[in-house]
């Protein structure tokens, strides 16, 4: 159900990785606010998130409201795509 | 405030019913040790909690605890999705069933309903991250409970995942502890309340 596009599957993994890996270090920086690394490590993973949100929204629709009406769709397309734990969902 | 985001933190993607496990799991929901429980004990504790990195951490955990409640659901619901009559009786999912049909309710596998009794904030940061610790390990067991009743890799996949993040988290609730305790007494850490004593202290 999820590989009906292998691009949109693709991309979707590629948001699921980066955004894991923003939730762990933000939790490692929140109590090691000075580790310079996790810092530099935390600001090029939010560069590729962000990178990705935004090309999931303009192909597939979108995933935060920053990236609503991204795509060629008319009508609001927040509710079209389907709700994560849905057949078809993220 | 918070913003949604339409994903699931770790993907749940399962393609057999099994109304017996669920009933099992739906513990993670809306049982003692549940994220639903986890989340609203960080973020209550976090108000009156007066350093700035455990206020993060706290904000930061309690938040991830909703994706990990969000995620727990979407187990339950695709678990007992289009399930017909028959099956519902077979597997003892009528008890649940009768009262909710299939939609979420948050309760413990034995049926009790989530109550705010299952969590504490006490207003003083070492009690409270003693606590937040241990709940940490409770719901570690608790999927290492369902792990050893649930045979279906589909569904232990995810419940594998949110068993590893009790761990980070317990972690993070330590290193918290610790950050605290630096700026007790050193002799004594019970000597004053940081949350209730300090307060003229802090307010000059």
């Amino acid at each position: 159900m999820m590989n009906q596009n292998p691009r949109r599957q693709e991309l979707l993994d590629r948001i699921n990785a980066v955004s894991f890996a923003i939730d762990d270090v933000i939790l490692y920086l929140d109590t090691h606010p000075c580790d310079r690394e996790a810092i530099a490590y935390y600001q090029e993973c939010s560069r590729l998130r962000n990178e990705a949100l935004k090309e999931y929204a303009e192909k597939f629709g979108p995933l935060t409201i920053d990236y609503a009406m991204r795509d060629a769709s008319d009508n609001w397309n927040w509710t079209e795509t389907p709700w994560p734990w849905m057949e078809g969902g993220c | 405030m918070w913003n949604y985001e339409k994903r699931l933190q770790h993907p749940v993607r399962i393609t057999q019913t099994n109304p017996k496990i669920a009933q099992v799991i739906i513990s993670q929901f809306g049982g003692p040790d549940g994220e639903l429980a986890a989340s609203m004990r960080y973020l209550s504790q976090r108000y009156t909690m007066p350093y700035k990195e455990v206020i993060g951490t706290l904000t930061d955990i309690g938040t991830e605890e909703l994706a990990h409640m969000e995620m727990v659901c979407a187990i339950i619901y695709q678990l007992t999705k289009d399930l017909t009559p028959e099956e519902i009786a077979a597997s003892g999912f009528d008890k649940y069933y009768v009262d909710h049909t299939l939609a979420l309710w948050p309760q413990a596998a034995s049926g009790a309903p989530w109550t705010a009794t299952y969590f504490q904030s006490k207003g003083d940061p070492i009690t409270d991250l003693h606590e937040d610790m241990a709940a940490e390990q409770k719901a570690r067991t608790t999927y290492e409970n369902i792990l050893r009743l649930v045979k279906d890799p589909e569904v232990c996949e995810p419940i594998r995942f949110l068993r590893q993040r009790e761990i980070n988290h317990y972690q993070r609730f330590g290193e918290s502890l610790r950050i605290v305790q630096d700026q007790l007494d050193s002799k004594n850490f019970y000597a004053f309340n940081p949350e209730f004593d300090t307060r003229q202290i802090f307010k000059s």
